[in-house]
């Protein structure tokens, strides 16, 4: 199993090279010049040049390619230059918001979608497989920032019932005591009542809007999935062999039925973490989306590139993460590779 | 035949909801086993032997439906026990083995687990002493190195192998009746006589009897009692093996007999059925489902289908018998 993870990490490297290459092209490319930017409307031609040369943009871009490996390496992933931050601090600091609010809305949406597909299965035909149905239909035609400017609408304006959509906690309540930078676990752990039911609160909305997101696709192939496992011929033996309802669709039926799951499980996570960067804009979350989204504004070189490597580790990963897990229910996939 | 049957169906009719219209797969389908007795149902492919089966074990498809009948095993009617009471039975007092052994088995559950599984479930033993047990099974289905393929999948054995482990499967628990159905289909000719060869001597071990389903006439006559012949979803005939190698009266089992290559083997002598299968979801059924494909028909024949004794536990369901 060992051996099996360090030889999929191996396969990783190409990627990270690629993205490494990509993201210095890309920021490279993008139009804007920096220092004209940073420079001010009054600048004369000879203070942009000299703000150009300390940014190093003078150079060749093979050369400013080798320095930007350089610093890489040594984990600097460059300074921002609007907020004058570390990228790495600042992204360090930021993460943990995305982080929390993408397994929230992970874990909310997997924790309906999931029982809600294996019971439309089961149960074809009946009222449940009605709502799955629905729901997989609705769920596709709402788009995450949509249902996240709606959602602020009604339960902040209109029914004054959930919190301003100003971030992970309200400005009254002071943050937990860092330990692993997620507000839920760490007031958990801490026994900060105060901050979890607060932070809880903040999450709800934004964590709502994406987990409504992605219920659908992961509701359909849950249903999809069970379905065609129901109707193989190994189910038919279980059930010949008279083994109790309940053996038949977890141990038997759920367990191969969950492999494409796992898939799309993974597919719904990358996409969440994209549509993270419109919905922190939407509730002011301060995670590396808006982060992000702010640097682009500016053409901060530093912080976008430092975002976009940061998503394709995440998304490394993940991909990693979810091959391993596959390997664990698949005992075929083990051998295979 | 001693007194009371091992199973004993009657008038079982089976329909099936599909997308252009009902079919009705299996019309009064009527036919018993003694205890302990190895029975073949035969037939060509589509003529409603796996239905059959399905209906018995109460494992047939959603789409299914059992319109009436009756299949009395034990002193209870299967098809009219409630689902709980008749999955008790299942596994342990009927069982069944399926074609494709490949697929028939949990592809990621370890072989021995699948075997503890039906165990456990009936109280064969406890979760603590069924992987023993199982290994017990494997031995006994004749797997070399039991302790080591018990922890194997199904894709890491042979198709022979899946094959023991399902029939290890079916009688872990000692059943009272085996369905075989098509057990011998995909696997290669050595293989086939050794499986048939095991599921054959087991069967006489436990006492049970045997409902073995197949198109090959020579291997249900080798091991059987007594051959049932279907056709289109009727049982046409039914008779003592060598009654109906000898002395077939149907038209069908007649024609089913010369299209069976004999021990010359000749393939000149092999003639093919005339007609195929007629389409089940036809409103105009004939009262006897051969009628169209029979060079021997008569007026007579449109009148319901007679069932008629013609010897010793021989019975023919025609008009005009040869
Ligand atoms: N789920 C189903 N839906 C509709 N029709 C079905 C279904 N299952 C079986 N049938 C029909 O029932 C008839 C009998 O099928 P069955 O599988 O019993 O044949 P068989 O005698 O076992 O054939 P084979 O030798 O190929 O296994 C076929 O005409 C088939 O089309
Ligand atoms: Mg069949």
């Amino acid at each position: 199993m060992l051996g099996q993870i360090l030889s999929r990490l191996a396969t990783a490297v190409p990627s990270v090279i690629g993205v490494v290459i990509v993201t210095f092209m890309l920021t490279r490319l993008l139009p804007g010049d920096p220092a004209a930017y940073f420079a001010g409307l009054a600048a004369t031609p000879q203070a942009i040049a000299e703000i150009r040369g300390k940014l190093g943009l003078d150079k060749s871009l093979p050369e400013q390619f080798i320095v930007y490996v350089g610093d890489l390496l040594s984990g600097n992933l460059g300074t921002s230059l609007s907020t004058g931050q570390p990228v790495v601090t600042e992204i360090a600091t930021r993460l943990p918001a995305s982080a929390e609010l993408t397994l929230v809305a992970l874990i909310v949406s997997a924790g309906i979608a999931i029982p809600l597909g294996v019971l439309a299965a089961v149960k074809q035909g009946s009222w449940i497989d009605h709502l799955c149905r629905v729901v997989t239909t609705a769920g596709v035609s709402l788009p995450v920032f949509f249902t996240g400017l709606l959602f602020a609408y009604v339960f902040y304006y209109l029914l004054q019932i959930a919190p301003a959509p100003t971030g992970r906690l309200d400005i009254f309540v002071s943050p937990p005591t860092h330990i692993t930078g997620f507000y839920l676990i760490d007031s958990a752990l801490t026994g900060n009542g105060e901050a979890f039911w607060g932070s809880l609160r903040q999450l709800a909305l934004p964590a709502s809007a994406m987990a409504i997101f992605s219920l659908a696709p992961l509701a359909r192939m849950t249903r999809g999935s069970m379905l065609s496992v129901l109707g193989s011929d190994f189910i038919r033996t279980a059930r010949a062999s008279g083994l109790a309802p309940r053996t038949v669709v977890f141990t038997y039926a759920f367990r191969n039925a969950v492999l494409p799951v796992i898939t799309t499980l993974g597919m719904v996570f990358s996409f969440l973490l994209g549509a993270n960067v419109l919905v922190e804009t939407v509730f002011a979350w301060p995670g590396i989306g808006l982060y992000a989204v702010n640097a682009l504004i500016t053409s901060d070189y530093a912080p976008v590139q430092g975002f976009v490597l940061t998503m394709a580790v995440l998304y490394i990963t993940l991909n990693l993460i979810i091959d391993v897990v596959y390997g664990l229910v698949d005992p075929r996939v083990r051998l295979d590779t | 035949m001693s007194a009371a049957p091992a199973l004993a169906v009657e008038d079982l009719c089976v329909e099936f909801r599909t997308r252009s219209g009902v079919v009705k797969v299996l019309d009064q389908v009527g036919f018993s086993i003694a205890k302990g007795e190895t029975v073949a149902l035969v037939g060509e492919s589509g003529s409603g032997k796996s239905v059959t089966a399905f209906a018995v074990m109460g494992i047939l498809d959603a789409a299914g439906r059992v319109t009436s009948g009756t299949a009395m095993f034990g002193g209870s009617d299967l098809l009219a026990l409630p689902e709980r009471e008749l999955a008790e039975l299942r596994g342990r007092e009927l069982s069944m083995i399926f074609q494709n052994p490949r697929t028939a088995l949990n592809p990621i559950r370890r072989v021995g687990e699948q075997i503890a599984d039906v165990l456990v479930r009936h109280g064969g033993a406890t979760r603590a002493k069924a992987p023993a047990l199982a290994i017990e099974m494997l031995k006994k289905v004749r797997i070399p190195d039991p302790e080591r393929r018990a922890k194997a999948y199904p894709f890491e054995l042979s198709g022979g192998m899946c094959q023991r482990v399902m029939i290890a499967i079916a009688i872990a628990c000692r059943p009272s009746l085996l369905i075989a159905d098509e057990p011998t289909t995909g696997l290669d000719v050595t293989t086939q006589a050794v499986i048939m060869d095991l599921i054959a001597e087991l069967a006489r071990e436990i006492g049970t009897a045997t409902l073995f389903i197949t198109h090959d006439l020579t291997l249900a006559a080798e091991y059987c009692d007594r051959i049932i012949v279907m056709h289109a979803g009727h049982v046409v005939e039914s008779a003592p093996s060598a009654t109906l190698f000898s002395a077939a009266r149907h038209p069908y089992s007649a024609r089913l007999l010369a299209a069976t290559p004999g021990e010359s083997g000749a393939l000149a002598s092999l003639a093919s059925i005339p007609g195929s299968l007629p389409d089940l979801r036809r409103a105009d059924l004939p009262s006897c489902r051969y009628s169209e494909r029979c060079e021997r028909r008569l007026d007579a024949c449109a009148e319901p289908l007679p069932r008629t004794a013609v010897g010793e536990a021989h019975i023919v369901a025609c008009r005009n018998p040869l």
